[in-house]
């Protein structure tokens, strides 16, 4: 997945808004990744540090909370689990499923340490 | 640098606009695009530091969106079709465009944006056809994304009532996942590649609205089932138009002319 740019575009938003909360630091950054998401956590993580370089995010933690998949039939209105966008519904087998949750992507929070 | 596509930080996009003639391109002011570089001193770190947790629940692309949608308002408002191409590289996005441009430019004014890495090939493939274009070079970026469309925008002479067509970069993964403020997005897989594509980049697909399976004149000598493939992506995006063509001997392109021509006419 694209997980440099992407990191690249959390680093400058994290370190925009503890700029303006007048942060000398980053210490957490808690994200929420859905499994729908199209991003891979593991390769986020791994890209995370190089991104990080020259930020007040540089020693950051990465907290990545992953949320599972969650599909809703609109044929028949029963609700499941989904690990993948191909989305049958186990009860009906109509392909009329809509994503209800799994596919956010989202900052959470930031925890910074203020200036002295 | 990201192991799946070899991007990397700091890469800028350039715009270029084909040489006239002498094979080398005239690079554009980039402009409102460079990466922030933030120096900070690390000896002031406190030693008694005051932690504090902020709520942010921000999009991670939320930039990138905001951006997407001025790009939109702003095609809307010019009545501007924009149609975002994308495929692997080499599946015939640009020949697609080198054959429909001559057909559509007779009825509506056309605009090209061409999105590669490197070289102006594919912008000077379409210059040939006489309608203005600028090649976006994203570097080691893999992918375009609404600040570049915005700038080339800029450059671009674009008209009232016209269609832009704008060719990603090859690459079936991330592109998926950067709004450009296109009205449609235009997947291209040929019958090289596997039936099971669909499957393999499911997030793409789901995105996708239109569907163009293209180099159908070499079914005969591959092992690719144009049925199955179409399943597989109707089962991850229900909603897809589909079309089977062949660039190159021109069989099934009328539907897709047509099909273009209805979506010219609701702008
Ligand atoms: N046999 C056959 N070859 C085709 C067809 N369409 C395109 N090609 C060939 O496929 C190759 C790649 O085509 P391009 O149009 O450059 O592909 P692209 O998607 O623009 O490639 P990138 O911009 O590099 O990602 C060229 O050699 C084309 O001649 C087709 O319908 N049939
Ligand atoms: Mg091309
Ligand atoms: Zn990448
Ligand atoms: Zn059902
Ligand atoms: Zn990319």
């Amino acid at each position: 997945m694209h997980e440099m740019s992407v990191a690249l575009s959390i680093i400058e938003a994290v370190d925009e808004k503890a700029r303006l909360e007048g942060a000398g630091r980053i210490s957490e950054i808690e994200l929420v990744v859905g499994r729908l998401a199209g991003i891979d956590a593991e390769s986020l993580k791994f890209c995370f540090s190089a991104a990080a370089r020259d930020s007040l995010a540089e020693h950051a933690v990465l907290a990545v909370r992953e949320r599972e998949g969650q599909g809703l039939c609109t044929a028949c209105g029963s609700s499941f689990p989904l690990a993948f966008h191909i989305a049958e519904c186990p009860v009906c087998r109509s392909f009329s499923v809509r994503i209800v949750s799994g596919d956010e992507f989202f900052i959470q929070s930031i925890t910074i340490e203020e200036k002295e | 640098m990201c192991d799946t596509c070899g991007c990397g930080p700091g890469s800028e996009a350039v715009l270029r606009r084909p040489g006239n003639g002498t094979g080398h391109a005239h690079d554009l002011h980039a402009d409102g695009m460079h990466h922030h570089h933030h120096h900070h001193d690390h000896d002031h770190r406190s030693r008694d530091p005051r932690e504090r947790k902020i709520g942010m629940e921000q999009d991670v692309l939320h930039s990138n969106n905001l951006l997407a949608e001025r790009n939109r308002g702003y095609f809307e408002a010019r009545h501007i079709l924009a149609l975002n191409f994308l495929s692997s590289p080499g599946s015939g996005k640009t020949s697609l465009l080198e054959k429909t441009i001559p057909l559509l430019k007779a009825i509506v004014p056309v605009a090209v944006i061409e999105g590669d890495q490197q070289t102006t090939n594919d912008a000077d493939r379409i210059d040939a056809l006489g309608v203005p274009v600028i090649q976006v070079n994203t570097g080691t970026g893999c992918h375009l994304d609404a600040g570049m469309i915005n700038r080339a925008v800029r450059e671009l002479p674009l008209q009232d009532n016209s269609l832009l067509c704008i060719e990603n970069v090859g690459n079936l993964v991330c592109p998926a996942m950067f709004d450009l403020g296109e009205a449609l997005k235009v997947v291209i897989i040929s019958v090289t590649e596997g039936d099971d594509k669909p499957l393999k980049y499911p997030y793409m697909f789901h995105e996708a609205d239109v569907c163009i399976l293209n180099k159908t004149d070499l079914l005969p000598h591959v092992e690719f089932d144009a049925a199955r493939c179409r399943e597989n992506a109707m089962r991850v995006s229900h909603g897809l138009e589909w079309f089977e063509v062949s660039v190159k001997t021109g069989e099934g392109l009328d539907a897709w002319q047509a099909w273009l021509e209805k979506q010219l006419g609701k702008r």
